[in-house]
């Protein structure tokens, strides 16, 4: 069975299109995170949080009403199916609470609003207190996090491939972190611990697709050196295809059943992971590849190309790959 | 031939240790706080107080010598956690030879007719990190109190940080403040008092405390049931006759009213210290302070060496103060930094949904897999399945932990899985086309694809590995369960799915020129 047969599309043709379009959804996100700031879990901006069980159906409304006079901004939120009769309270964190006892105030404050509403016995399933420190502590480490995983991949690339592909790879995988924060802030999610974790995952599984491609090139660009860059590169692309639209999807739809069964707590996470894997495809196909043409100057041929720093890293490689065979 | 006998026993050897290791998986795979519900707490030591004692202490016997070498100084006071300052010397040498001992942990600066100290850098560094550990031991020795199985009490990101996991502790606010209580235990003579409020305690000094004396609050004596007495002040020593380090016991016990107490008795040392304190002070008032708070006075009536006893108490405080001050004090107070709770009902539903989304992870793929792939597709089964197993059989054997996360990695290690299956497969199908047989096609398909697998496994791994330095464990279990997995996934989908090939080609007796994929 074959889902593609001959593939041969001109996807370059197509490059400024896909250019411009991720231009404007990036710019798109970056101008609400600009105007409206990143909405972070407590994760990053510290806070309390916590999921009530309740004994008899209570809406949202009901909830909101008791804890209004509490300090501070409050979300209430359903958390889960409604049967399960459970609403998240997040509350800000408190200005200048720093000693002591402080951390559990907006929790103890949520709990007595609650019993002074008279709600139907309502019981803590879970509750989560960050402070500021940590908070800063953690968002300090994610961006650490995800700046030395883009050097780091960058750096891996630059070694095995020639150095236009490496930009063109970090340049697709940037695009992926970009469109997904865009869309992080189109769909309303807050940045959290485990979306951040989902944001590092799309880092590494964006590069593997840029890799299967660029790996082709290079094994193209041995046997016809006297092609032009540019339809070795498309022709490489259509190779392998099928393969990149077989994996996205199977990919997809197991992160698709973690979304639909894996329940409340994954959901952010999931979210981020199917859109990164779009994007990720996307880019793959699109963005990559068309980068690493137009920084190796466009039709330039196969053979000018390779010969100054390629022919190096080939040479390491076909010894390799002889041991490994 | 013989070469795939011994391949697939070395599989087969793999795949059974790694049921051995994880089989039952109840017990053999450990469960993260937000799976088995529990509370994960972040606190910050406030390693200042230690340096503050530190200096105190210093400060305290450096009058001592002073006066006993007959020195002359008008003021030796705490100027900060780590300096001092000593004014009005008259005899320069006479001071440098009793002040001799303060200069090995701090540097001296000449002022005008006095000294300022500072403690050394090396000296504050080394007493923070000790005040950390002693912190973190005193907290081990209370969470093994409190028979909690399985707790984790480790050094936590910052320097002054400590984590604590507490896997299923129901009562969070008990179990919380028994590891903060810094169960400082003061035995101390009262200056003045009880006043009824601070105000009228301070008023008594003209509202300047001499820096030898300090104002605590405590109950009021003589209501006959704990709970209807109020608040009073005391002004107390501020250096203590006995202090919670010189405890040997603490039991629980009654006091004459038939009240709960708790009983302590001193060591030797302390017991001798005691004796001659007791006897040069009898008939004056004497408090016991617990985390600066007094819980008793009572005249000394004579020599008193080795025991005392703490009353006005309730039963539950009587448990709690037995459980602190046997675990030792806390060299310096901390207060929380982060609480994660997660009930014990919340844990198993996100079991009960992450195993329902693996499984149908897995079933997609499945499907997918053999209606694409036909036969060949049951190759890619098997090795994806494989290496579920390795996975779970290595996450026992290393022990590491199941997290929610986790379990989304759990499910993107299928993922994984099939993304390397399918550039296997889709490779072999392109070499097919070019009509060399079966076998030159597998042979081919497997070579050309070895090293585009490392390096998008390379490349992954870079990424899984930062995560592990985000300290929550939820996390840390899914950068471990997808860097585990990216490992094991190298092994079967190129080891043992290779040789599901071979087996299958080398059934046929002439070389195959065809494949069903």
């Amino acid at each position: 069975m074959q889902l593609l047969n001959n593939a041969n599309y001109n996807f370059l043709r197509w490059k400024w299109h896909a250019i411009a379009l991720s231009a404007l959804v990036i710019l798109g996100g970056l101008g609400m995170i600009v105007t409206r700031g990143m909405p972070l879990g407590i994760d990053f901006s510290g806070g309390t949080l916590i999921i009530v069980q309740f004994d008899q159906p209570t809406t949202e409304a009901q909830v909101r009403n008791a804890v209004a006079p509490l300090p501070g901004e409050e979300v209430v939120q359903q958390y889960g199916d409604a049967s399960e009769r459970r609403l998240l309270i997040r509350l800000p964190q408190v200005e200048g609470a720093v000693e002591g006892n402080s951390l559990e105030q907006g929790s103890a404050a949520v709990e007595q609003a609650l019993m002074k509403a008279g709600l139907s016995n309502p019981t803590i399933v879970n509750r989560e207190l960050v402070s500021a420190v940590i908070g800063a502590d953690l968002q300090r480490r994610g961006i650490y996090a995800t700046i030395a995983s883009l050097l780091a991949i960058t750096v891996y690339i630059g070694i095995r491939f020639r150095f236009s592909f490496a930009v063109g790879a970090i340049a697709a995988t940037l695009h992926d972190v970009f469109v997904t924060l865009a869309f992080l802030v189109f769909f309303g999610y807050d940045l959290s611990l485990n979306v951040v974790a989902a944001i590092l995952t799309i880092t590494g599984y964006s590069v593997n697709d840029t890799i299967v491609i660029f790996d082709r090139v290079r094994e193209n660009l041995r046997s016809r050196r006297r092609e032009p860059l540019d339809k070795i590169v498309n022709e490489s692309v259509n190779q392998t295809l099928s393969r990149t639209i077989i994996t996205a999807g199977t990919t997809f739809l197991s992160v698709l059943s973690i979304f639909l069964f894996g329940g409340e707590a994954l959901r952010g996470f999931a979210f981020t992971m199917l859109v990164g894997i779009v994007s990720g495809t996307y880019s793959t196909i699109f963005i990559a590849s068309a980068i690493a043409i137009i920084l190796s100057g466009g039709k330039a041929r196969a053979a000018s190309a390779t010969s100054s720093s390629g022919d190096v890293v080939q040479g390491g490689k076909k010894q390799k790959r002889a041991k490994a065979s | 031939m013989k070469d795939i006998r011994w391949r697939l026993i070395l599989i087969a050897a793999v795949i059974g240790l790694s049921i051995w290791s994880f089989y039952p998986p109840q017990t053999k795979i450990k469960l993260g706080l937000d799976l088995k519900g529990g509370v994960h707490l972040v606190l910050r030591v406030h390693t200042d107080d230690a340096l503050r004692v530190e200096t105190e202490t210093t400060v305290e016997r450096l009058r001592d010598s002073m006066q006993r070498a007959g020195v002359q100084f008008t003021k030796a006071d705490v100027v900060s956690a780590t300096e001092f300052r000593v004014e009005g010397i008259q005899d320069d040498s006479g001071f440098r030879t009793a002040a001799a001992d303060a200069d090995t942990n701090y540097d001296r600066a000449s002022e005008t007719s006095g000294y300022s100290y500072r403690m050394k850098p090396n000296i504050v560094n080394q007493l923070r990190d000790q005040t950390v550990t002693q912190a973190l031991e005193t907290i081990e020795r209370r969470v093994n109190e409190l028979g909690v199985a399985e707790p984790i009490v480790a050094r936590y990101s910052g320097a002054d940080q400590i984590l604590v996991q507490l896997p299923g502790v129901s009562d969070v606010r008990r179990a919380k403040e028994i590891i903060r209580s810094t169960a400082q235990l003061k035995l101390t003579l009262v200056e003045q008092g009880p006043f009824p409020n601070r105000e009228s305690a301070l008023q008594a000094f003209n509202n300047t405390v001499p820096s030898d004396v300090e104002i605590l609050p405590g109950r009021q004596e003589g209501g006959g049931t704990a709970g209807t007495a109020g608040t009073v002040f005391y002004a107390l020593k501020r250096v203590a006759a006995v202090t919670g380090r010189d405890l040997r016991d603490a039991k629980q016990s009654l006091d004459e009213f038939n009240r709960p107490a708790v009983q302590f008795s001193l060591k030797q040392d302390a017991a001798g210290r005691f004796g001659n304190f007791t006897q040069t002070n009898i008939g004056k008032p004497m408090a016991i302070v617990l985390d600066n708070r007094v819980m008793s006075v009572a005249t000394i009536q004579g020599r008193i060496t080795d025991s005392g006893q703490i009353t006005g108490i309730n039963r539950d405080e009587m448990i709690d103060t037995v459980i602190t001050l046997k675990s030792g004090a806390l060299p310096a107070s901390m207060d929380y930094l982060e609480e994660r709770t997660v009930g014990p009902s919340l844990g198993a539903e996100s079991i009960r949904a992450g195993f329902f989304a693996s499984l149908a992870g897995l079933g997609f793929v499945v499907l997918f897999m053999v209606f694409y792939y036909k036969l060949t597709g049951l190759n890619a089964v098997i090795s994806i399945v494989a290496n579920l197993v390795i996975l779970l059989g290595l996450m026992a054997f290393l022990s590491s932990v199941m997290t929610l996360p986790g379990i989304a990695g759990f499910i993107l290690t299928i993922g994984m899985g099939v993304d390397s299956n399918v550039l296997i497969f889709e490779r072999i199908k392109e070499e097919l086309a070019t009509a060399r047989g079966a076998r030159a096609a597998v042979n081919a398909g497997f070579d050309r694809v070895w090293w585009t697998i490392v390096d998008t496994h390379v490349s992954s791994l870079i990424a899984a590995l930062l995560l592990l330095q985000f300290g929550t464990s939820t996390i840390r279990g899914f950068a471990v369960t997808l860097i585990i997995g990216l490992l094991s996934n190298v092994f079967t989908a190129v080891f043992v799915s290779r040789t599901a090939f071979e087996l299958i080609l080398s059934r046929r007796q002439t070389a195959a020129q065809t494949l069903s994929i």
